[in-house]
């Protein structure tokens, strides 16, 4: 069968080899969770316990009334300890519920009591987002409204993306090959909101026994694997639905607009076993790898788990740390502690050792277009980061800066080792922000 | 927890390993056979000459530098390239002084007066060819037979170019044999007779993916089909091709000079422009110009030319393409 792709793009090294045969190991549950009160989006929960109340594992601890927002339960039994501001992986204190476990697992009411066969459309997406279900390829966009597209939307394509085109990570890939059936059921479930969708489970080639595993187990179900090629950013959710459907998203537009809806593998495991098991989503799979790791692993880790403690169960560092990332190499981000949580969209903790960290210093720009060549959205990264130092909005705009996914690629491409994404991503947040000025002027 | 350092930086964290500094390697390396063929033909002096423009070139940029209190980036190699390029564009005749002055014009008034590496508007080490060409016109143009020079400079014999003699359309029965032109065994620029080590060095390039083919193929693609259609006096098609191709500045100019990246497009598209551009250049100066010689300010040219062709073949952004099929 052929491989999908996009064009342009890098190929990086994987780096997969560490944890890629290692099976998901359930982690060791700390005695202090941390649970970060901030959704990605920005949306900050109210806490529904009180410091000393006895919580239950599943048990609903904060949420809020805003649209797109999803409710957080606890990952143990035990007290609430503690709600105060904590550090997060951004290097920012939020309002953190930090819970106490009494080592009981104690269990709340199951999420829902309807049969899972015979619930409508309508009864799925109520269980969906009481499961406090978002992306968790990173992203953290509730899945919910993700999954409620305006009315004239015509979804054809559902995609889960088991891509994972991220150096080092191997989360997504253990998943598939250990519990196939969680992932197309979960799919199966989403088409059940979509009689009209094809359904397809996307796998990048460096992963055969996943797509070998995942097709042997969808073999009677009207699913299509698909066979993408190893490139990176094969797992961005345009170049996904580009390589699966052909279809472009045209800029500012969401992929409903074309008809696809991406899910991470992850998200579609969740969704599974909110609607069958009857269970939150308060635990997730997360990789954690790098040279200055002693045993590299796949864990099933609680969500508040501290990072110090699968850093400890890890076998601790064999050589000084010189980068701590929140996901993968390529579009994660640094952190300067192991003190904070695991969250729903903690897909890999890496550490690096300082050669492995090395950043190399940067010089200037020679032009020789590797950059161009490596921009997935065909972009002009040398010309976008210039406009950026200057402010200059006007031009940054019509080289259509807002379009970045922020991939890295030109970043990673470039032999001035110039600091390309670091300033577009800056640029883009001034846009941003004056964008949001004119409005409120005008409104 | 103990206390520990650790970086904190934007994404991405990992980065290829290609420098600016390894790439400028690579272009020296694919240059070593063309200066083996200029020191085998013409003797050490064009050894000595290659040394001093390097010397010269690296010298300026660090005093340059220093004298301003820049950081020093010689390091980068890109001025050991320019070094090396001027002193293969001299005649192995040239005065030592010659490649001094080429090499203050091409790195102190062109590269950092306009900013250094990245901010030249010209290739440095052409725009010192033609510097040296305009003030110097006989010392640029007093060639030599291969194998009459040695180290010294004495009894020396200058002899006309295979394209000085099709010029001048006389004497056309003393041109050099195909295979003489292939190998390099005839009168002309330290590094730019042997098309066999040039084109060594490309194939390198390519390689290591240092250039793309794009600029290259339709520059001597450019010169070699209109050489073919328009011949000149009682010359065959063939030779006329043969000649053009093979004899002058050409195959230097196309595989070392066009494709720097400072200079040129960023587009495979904008690269064939640039390449078919110089190609036209340097064929309508060579048969209705002054000089027998064209790709100098072909190549410039087209440097002056290069971000409107950039600004001609902006990249169509993704979201705004048409679906597959």
């Amino acid at each position: 069968m052929s491989k999908l792709t996009f064009r342009r793009g890098i190929h990086p090294p994987d780096y997969k080899s560490q944890t890629a045969t290692q099976s998901l190991q359930q982690a060791e549950v700390p005695q202090l969770l941390y649970y970060t009160l901030q959704q990605r989006n920005g949306v900050l929960l109210e806490p529904s316990v009180q410091v000393g109340d006895r919580v239950l594992l599943g048990q609903v601890i904060a949420e809020s009334k805003a649209f797109a927002s999803v409710p957080l339960h606890a990952s143990v039994s035990g007290r609430v300890k503690d709600i105060a501001l904590y550090l997060q992986a951004d290097g920012q204190k939020v309002p953190t519920l930090v819970v106490e476990n009494d080592g009981l697992d104690e269990a709340c009411e199951p999420l829902h009591r309807m049969h899972p066969g015979e619930m409508d459309s309508q009864a799925i997406k109520d269980v969906i987002q009481k499961a406090g279900i978002v992306g968790m390829g990173g992203a953290g966009f509730p899945t919910h409204i993700k999954l409620s597209p305006p009315p004239d939307a015509k979804i054809e394509h559902i995609i889960i993306n088991g891509a994972e085109c991220e150096p080092y990570l191997t989360s997504d890939h253990r998943l598939m090959v250990e519990h196939p059936e969680t992932v197309i059921r979960g799919l199966v479930t989403v088409l059940r909101l979509f009689p009209d969708a094809q359904g397809h489970i996307a796998i990048e080639e460096n992963k055969p026994d996943a797509i070998e595993t995942i097709r042997e187990a969808s073999k009677d179900l009207p699913i299509a694997v698909e066979r993408l090629a190893k490139k990176y950013p094969q797992g961005s959710e345009k170049h996904l639905i580009y390589a699966v459907t052909g279809r472009v998203v045209p800029s500012g537009k969401l992929p409903s607009d074309v008809g696809c809806i991406v899910l991470n593998v992850d998200t579609a495991a969740s969704i599974c076993r909110a609607v069958y098991d009857k269970m939150p989503l308060y635990q997730r799979i997360v990789t954690v790898a790098g040279g200055a790791v002693n045993k590299p692993a796949n864990y099933i880790v609680r969500i508040g788990t501290p990072l110090s403690a699968l850093v400890e169960q890890s076998g601790g560092l064999k050589e000084d740390a010189g980068k701590i990332l929140i996901g993968g190499p390529m579009m994660g981000i640094a952190t300067h502690s192991f003190d904070v949580p695991v969250t729903k969209g903690t897909s890999a903790v890496l550490v690096l050792t300082e050669k492995e960290a090395h950043q190399p210093a940067e010089s200037a720009c020679i032009r020789c277009g590797r950059c161009v060549r490596a921009c997935p959205m065909f972009l002009e990264p040398y010309a976008l980061q210039s406009f950026a130092y200057r402010k200059d909005v006007e031009n940054a705009l019509s080289y259509h800066i807002m379009d970045c996914i922020e991939c890295g690629s030109c970043a990673y491409s470039c032999p001035s080792k110039r600091h390309l994404v670091q300033a577009i991503r800056w640029m883009k947040q001034g846009v941003r922000a004056k964008q949001q000025a004119e409005k409120t002027r005008k409104g | 927890m103990t206390v520990f350092k650790v970086s904190v930086s934007s994404s991405p964290h990992i980065r290829h390993n290609d420098t600016t500094s390894r790439i400028m390697l690579d272009v020296l390396i694919a240059l070593v056979p063309a200066l083996f063929c200029g020191i085998l033909f013409f003797g050490l002096r064009a050894l000595l000459l290659v040394f001093v423009s390097v010397a010269s070139c690296v010298g300026f940029e660090y005093l340059w530098q220093k004298m301003l209190g820049k950081k020093v980036t010689t390091g980068d190699l890109t001025a050991t390239v320019t070094g090396v390029l001027l002193g293969l564009n001299l005649p192995v005749t040239a005065p030592w002084w010659l490649p001094v002055i080429g090499a203050f014009f091409a790195i102190i008034i062109v590269k950092q007066m306009f900013g250094g590496v990245g901010f030249n508007f010209v290739n440095p080490a052409m725009a010192g060819r033609a510097f040296l060409l305009a003030s110097w016109p006989v010392l640029m143009t007093a060639f030599v037979a291969p194998f009459t020079t040695g180290f010294a400079m004495t009894d020396v014999v200058t002899t006309a170019t295979p394209l000085s003699i099709i010029k001048s359309g006389e004497g056309l029965e003393q041109l050099p044999k195909t295979l003489q032109m292939f190998l390099g065994s005839y009168s002309g620029c330290i590094g730019e007779t042997s098309a066999l080590a040039l084109l060594l060095g490309g194939l390198y390039l390519l390689l290591r993916r240092v250039i793309t083919p794009h600029i290259p193929v339709a520059f001597v693609g450019t010169v070699a089909v209109l050489s073919f259609l328009f011949t000149r006096g009682s010359m065959s098609a063939v030779d006329g091709l043969t000649y053009q191709v093979l004899g002058g500045g050409l195959l230097l100019g196309a595989i070392f000079m066009a494709t720097d990246y400072v200079t040129s497009p960023m587009t495979a598209k904008g690269q064939l422009i640039m390449g078919i551009g110089c190609g036209l250049v340097t064929f309508l100066i060579r048969r209705f110009g002054g000089y027998p010689e064209g790709v100098t300010y072909g190549i410039l040219l087209m440097n002056i030319a290069t971000p409107l062709i950039d600004s001609w073949c902006r990249p169509k952004c993704f979201s705004a393409r048409a679906k597959r099929r």
